[in-house]
């Protein structure tokens, strides 16, 4: 007889015992790790993705491709995603077997023998002290001399949860995921946890949508899941089409099975059938990934039927978009993965009630995502130690313009944004005297002045400062940045992607731009000032979505934190703008028709 | 390649047929197929959507050429005419902006002597202004076929566009 006080079966420690699925990838993949990592021969990694492309890491690779398997094989050779550290891009990332793990940064082709000849010949001398460090892991004798990866500020600053595999493991590759235990989440709730339980973790969590508008994540789904429906669908929003933002695209290149991960843990969570990755067409390195990630998902029993061995089935697609900046709005999106033109919809009904094909639908952006896996590998409770009260967990903020290290770098919630400025990015470029302004959130967000650099990074801090947070985008500017032309540029922006649904945004937007484009070239007009309010205002009240709504951000902002430069861009007591000296800008004429 | 033009129009709708279907042959799983997603297969094909195309695609998806029209009409990636053989793209996103892309913008526009974004009068070179290339870390940012480039500047732009007018010249491009 079992007695009545016997401790209640821990069926996840039984299933793990039984040889499940789950625990066979795990020992091969555990296996193909050792390989390389404690095999003979170096573990060459180039990171690779948009930024390291444009950084010239292609012909770094090509340079090492003839000590690889296809040349002499005497290294292992892998592209990997982005580590985040952008400036220090082309980076080379090497793991010696038994020994240390070594970064070379700013490799050219040309550095490239003598780097490998360091690690194939001999090991005495480093020819290349200065764009080299070392892991502090273990430090040897070989590496004693480098500089220590883990001091760079940038790496001392970020809590890394959803960049922890960036630039460690081939997105190309499943069973590198799976050595770091990739999928462990999704096996123990889909073997040991109810669909409940799992929405119960992520409403503790207070993970809030990092897509823009930072709803709760949790409540979101608790709208879905109830629904009976035969078919529900839950989409992952990659448009990704704010200037100045990434890391969307960052988590797809460089760790794109955390987000399968997370978007069937979405779908078991609210008892959905379909997941979309829904990605903008021409960005080719993303694409590429995530439909080889879903493929390899299905080979090994992670999509499609009786995932892992439970009787959850979820299938998973990417779907492309056309451009369009308000496909990434979330109805738009449902009306471009329908095939149509992203336009809003009309909201009641809402998604969760009739969504993509009229069926119940949940719309994530990808960090929201990507957030779940470790949630549910942890605790929601877990999850929520890290960051502020109101926004739990971490940002990941994508660093440009005139800053010493642009890169794309994940704080901790409640780290200022000088923190960020000064320790991580290094302070203002070289050859630039100081830092005067900040474009934050996207085209649709603003503009702040120094004097808010001490906000913390939080949802509720950032929008009372005036700017968002948004997808996380920090442009910085110096000293000599003009903000009406950099206003002008975003509100081009604006203009030249309005759907064209409602009259406020479309005409709102071109009015706004005239009245800009007159003010760079010394040419405003009295009633330009209060043209440019109501009709921002109007946007406000009058427009359909947020595109129109948020229109009149960039101004309103730039007109709080800089309305000296603006009054006097305004009474033409400056040069005219822009690098031609006429106060032109070169900008597409198309027009949605 | 530049495409269709010299081929006669019954093998342009056997290729533009052939893109379509692509979408259901090629993939392990055959995906949702759309309006937009046929627009996309047939650009990926041909770099530009002819008229037939629009009348294929309207018949290959059950739906109206109104429909097909509005759609290929609305997305700014769609084009209407054959580009040249190779597309160059220039980022004038906010970041890029700042990193001085306007200049680099006309230094490209004057070496290939065009002050928009059309083709280079041989045909070569289609310029397009990108709204963000997702490089901004490396800004300015140029692109050659989705091929990104970063930190340009107006002097290092025009010889990317000399050695790509030399590469195109040469024969060995595509
Ligand atoms: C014009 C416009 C563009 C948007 N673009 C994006 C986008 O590119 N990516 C994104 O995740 N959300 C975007 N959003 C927000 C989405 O509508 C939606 O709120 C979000 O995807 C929800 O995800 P979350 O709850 O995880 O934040 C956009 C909204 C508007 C109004
Ligand atoms: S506000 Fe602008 S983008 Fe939104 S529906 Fe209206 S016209 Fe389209
Ligand atoms: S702003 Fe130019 S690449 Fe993003």
């Amino acid at each position: 007889m079992v007695s009545r006080t016997e401790a209640p079966v821990d069926t996840y420690a039984v299933a793990m015992s039984q040889q499940t699925q789950y625990a066979l990838l795990r020992a091969r993949a555990r296996q193909r790790w050792d390989d390389l990592t404690e095999g003979d021969k170096p573990w060459v990694r180039v990171g690779f993705g948009a930024s390291g492309q444009a950084a010239g890491a292609q012909a770094v690779f090509d340079a090492l491709k003839p000590y690889g398997p296809e040349g002499t094989d005497q290294i292992n050779l892998s592209m990997v995603g982005a580590h985040g550290l952008m400036y220090l891009e082309p980076l080379v990332d090497i793991i010696v077997p038994r020994a240390n793990r070594v970064f070379h940064a700013n490799v050219t082709p040309e550095m490239v023998p003598d780097i490998m000849s360091h690690y194939i010949d001999g090991r005495d001398q480093h020819p290349l002290h200065a764009s080299a460090y070392a892991y502090s892991g273990h430090v040897d004798d070989y590496t004693s001399h480098l500089s220590d990866w883990d001091q760079l500020p940038p790496n001392q600053l970020q809590k890394k949860i959803l960049t922890e595999n960036f630039g460690n493991i081939d997105p190309h590759d499943i069973f590198q995921y799976i050595a770091q235990d990739g999928y462990s989440a999704l096996n123990k709730a889909v073997l040991s946890m109810t669909p409940d339980e799992v929405l119960e973790e992520v409403k503790t969590s207070g993970l809030r949508g990092r897509g823009g508008a930072a709803f709760p994540t949790g409540l979101k789904w608790s709208f879905l899941a109830p629904s009976n429906a035969l078919v529900k669908y839950v989409l992952c929003n990659c448009e990704e089409g704010d200037p100045g933002a990434f890391n969307d695209k960052g988590i797809l290149e460089s760790d794109p099975h955390r987000l399968i991960e997370g978007l069937i843990l979405n779908g078991y969570a609210t008892n959905s059938t379909h997941g979309v990755v829904f990605i903008r067409q021409g960005h080719d390195i993303p694409i590429e990934a995530t439909r080889r990630a879903i493929d390899e998902a299905y080979q090994n029993g992670i999509l499609g039927e009786n995932i892992l061995g439970s009787d959850f089935s979820f299938e998973m697609e990417v779907s492309l978009t056309g451009d369009s900046y308000v496909a990434g709005e979330e109805t738009a999106m449902i009306e471009a993965i329908e095939g149509k033109r992203s336009t809003p919809r009309y909201k009641p009904p809402f998604p969760a009630q009739a969504g993509l094909f009229q069926k119940p639908t949940n719309i994530n952006n990808v960090k929201t995502i990507a957030y779940v896996p470790s949630i549910v590998a942890t605790s929601g409770d877990e999850f929520k130690k890290v960051g502020t009260e109101s926004s739990s967990g971490t940002a990941l903020v994508c660093l440009t313009g005139h800053i010493k290290r642009p890169g794309m770098y994940e704080v901790e919630m409640g780290v200022t944004i000088r923190q960020v400025l000064d320790d991580i990015g290094g302070g203002v470029a070289d050859g630039s005297e100081r830092i005067k302004v900040l474009q934050t959130g996207g085209p649709l967000g603003g503009v702040m002045g120094e004097e808010a650099f001490d906000t913390e990074i939080d949802f509720d801090a950032m929008a009372q400062s005036g700017a968002i947070l948004g997808s996380g985008g920090i442009i910085v500017g110096d000293e000599t940045t003009d903000v009406v032309d950099l206003i002008r540029n975003l509100v081009a922006f604006n203009q030249f992607e309005s759907c064209g649904k409602c009259f406020p945004c479309r005409l709102g937007n071109t009015h706004m731009l005239d009245v800009l484009d007159r003010m760079c070239k010394n040419e405003a007009k009295p009633g330009d000032m209060q043209l440019l309010e109501t009709v921002g205002n109007n946007m406000k009240i009058g427009s359909l979505c947020g595109h129109g709504q948020l229109g009149y951000n960039p101004i309103s902002s730039a007109i709080t934190y800089f309305g000296e430069e603006f009054e006097k861009r305004f009474n033409g007591e400056m040069e005219k703008s822009g690098p031609f000296g006429d106060g032109s800008m070169i900008l597409p004429s198309r027009t949605r028709p | 390649m530049t495409t269709s033009q010299q081929q006669s129009r019954p093998e342009l709708r056997e290729r533009i047929r052939g893109a379509l279907e692509s979408q259901r042959t090629d993939k392990e799983r055959v995906p949702s197929i759309t309006v937009l997603s046929s627009l996309l297969a047939v650009q990926d094909d041909l770099h530009y959507i002819p008229d037939e195309a629009i009348e294929e695609t309207a018949i290959f998806c059950n739906a109206t050429i109104n429909d097909v029209w509005s759609v290929a009409s609305f997305y700014t990636n769609f084009r209407f005419t054959p580009p040249g053989m190779t597309t160059v793209d220039v980022c004038w996103g906010p970041t890029c902006h700042l990193m001085g892309a306007q200049k680099v913008l006309d230094a490209v526009q004057d070496e290939l002597g065009v002050d928009s974004e059309e083709t280079s009068a041989d045909g070569k070179i289609t310029l397009r202004y990108s709204t963000c290339l997702g490089a901004c870390a490396q800004a300015p940012v140029i692109a050659r076929d989705h091929v990104l480039k970063g930190r340009a500047n107006p002097d290092s732009a025009r010889q990317y566009i000399s050695d790509l007018q030399q590469e195109l010249e040469n024969g060995i491009a595509h």
